[in-house]
């Protein structure tokens, strides 16, 4: 799990990010949060929930938690079930 | 009637009260509009749901959510398609992140053709989940000496199949199911196994506090009229349970009075 980003440093602006959501390798350009990506994939923030190396991701830190090159995500929902 | 109305007849799990006794999956439907109508018609205040990845390339796809609200219903999150104790307790934890409520459905399964419960990984998950501060609804088999052990462990409720899942094949063992009922102070659903209205109806007359169904209303000809019979099944079930049915004779009784006929 990465640390906030420091957006003063230009080498993290424009630093390519692969990481792994939901099993599949995506590249994006840093520096991005949580909430960047949730925001990034188009999904609702409110209706997912995030684990990050295996560590649920509470919502209210979505803003707050960077990610780093090689981060594997799980991003889920609810869908219907019995 | 004093009582006659399921809201005055509620039952408790985890310090919440429900009015409806049909507990109703939200899986398997054509689509979402069908699943909304149908749990509409259903009555239930509770509904049972999986967690999955979202899919990626379709994140506009419109979800359960949008058409099942949790403002409205009671989420039961469940551990379908967990196999093993850690992946249950990844799941809840996403679940209960996804939804901010502990009150889970704990099921693991061992594989087809029976997909009948996993006791001893299901013992397992139990115990890591009470530990980590869920309230497990547990689906387990109809065995009255693991039931109870679960309720020991710290299971809020116990929910025993009636028949393999999605078998519909209604309550095959009553006799199990009525021995885990008497022995249990804690709920006890019927999960599992109930194909019509009767087999609902036949499990709250064995005492069930409820019933949870998800095929039977999914795969019925019309989900949304079955839902409704459901409703009806469930209700008639726990009223002649709580009236108490007259005892079985071995010979016939007359209806009429044997008196007073003209001669």
């Amino acid at each position: 799990m990465g640390t906030a980003p420091d957006n003063g440093d230009m080498n993290v602006m424009t630093a390519s990010l692969r990481l792994t959501v939901n099993g599949e390798g995506k590249e994006f350009s840093g520096p991005l949060s949580v909430a960047g990506l949730v925001e990034r994939l188009g999904l609702d923030m409110r209706k997912v929930a995030v684990e990050l190396n295996r560590e649920i991701v509470p919502r209210s830190t979505y803003g707050q938690v960077g990610l780093a090159a090689g981060d594997v995500l799980e991003i889920v929902h609810f869908i219907g079930g019995g | 009637m004093d009582g006659f109305l399921a809201k005055d007849d509620a039952w408790h799990v985890a310090g919440r009260a429900f009015g409806s006794r049909l507990v109703v999956g939200t899986g398997k439907y054509k689509d979402l509009p069908t699943t909304a109508a149908a749990i509409e018609a259903s009555g239930a205040e509770m509904v049972t749901v999986a967690v999955r990845r979202v899919n990626l390339s379709d994140p506009k796809a419109p979800m359960l959510q949008d058409y099942v609200s949790p403002a409205r219903y009671t989420y039961l999150p469940n551990t379908a398609g967990c196999f093993t104790a850690d992946d249950a307790v990844r799941t809840l934890r996403l679940a209960r992140e996804a939804g901010g409520w502990n009150l889970v459905k704990l099921e693991v399964l061992g594989p087809a053709p029976t997909l009948y419960p996993d006791m001893p990984a299901t013992f397992e998950a139990a115990a890591a989940l009470i530990k980590d501060g869920f309230e497990v609804m547990v689906y387990c088999s109809d065995d009255p000496i693991a039931a109870k052990r679960l309720e020991e462990m710290g299971c809020v409720a116990i929910m025993p199949l009636g028949a393999p899942i999605g078998s519909g094949l209604g309550v095959q063992n009553p006799l199990m199911i009525q021995m885990i009922i008497e022995n249990a102070k804690v709920p006890v659903l019927v999960d599992a196994g109930v194909g019509t209205a009767t087999d609902a109806a036949f499990a709250m007359e064995l005492g069930c506090d409820a019933v949870l169904v998800n095929s039977a209303i999914a795969h019925a000809g019309d989900p949304v009229l079955m839902a409704r019979a459901m409703r009806a099944g469930v209700e008639a079930g726990r009223l002649a349970f709580r009236a108490g049915r007259m005892p079985r004779r071995t010979q016939a009784n007359p209806s009429s009075p044997t008196t007073g006929l003209i001669r």
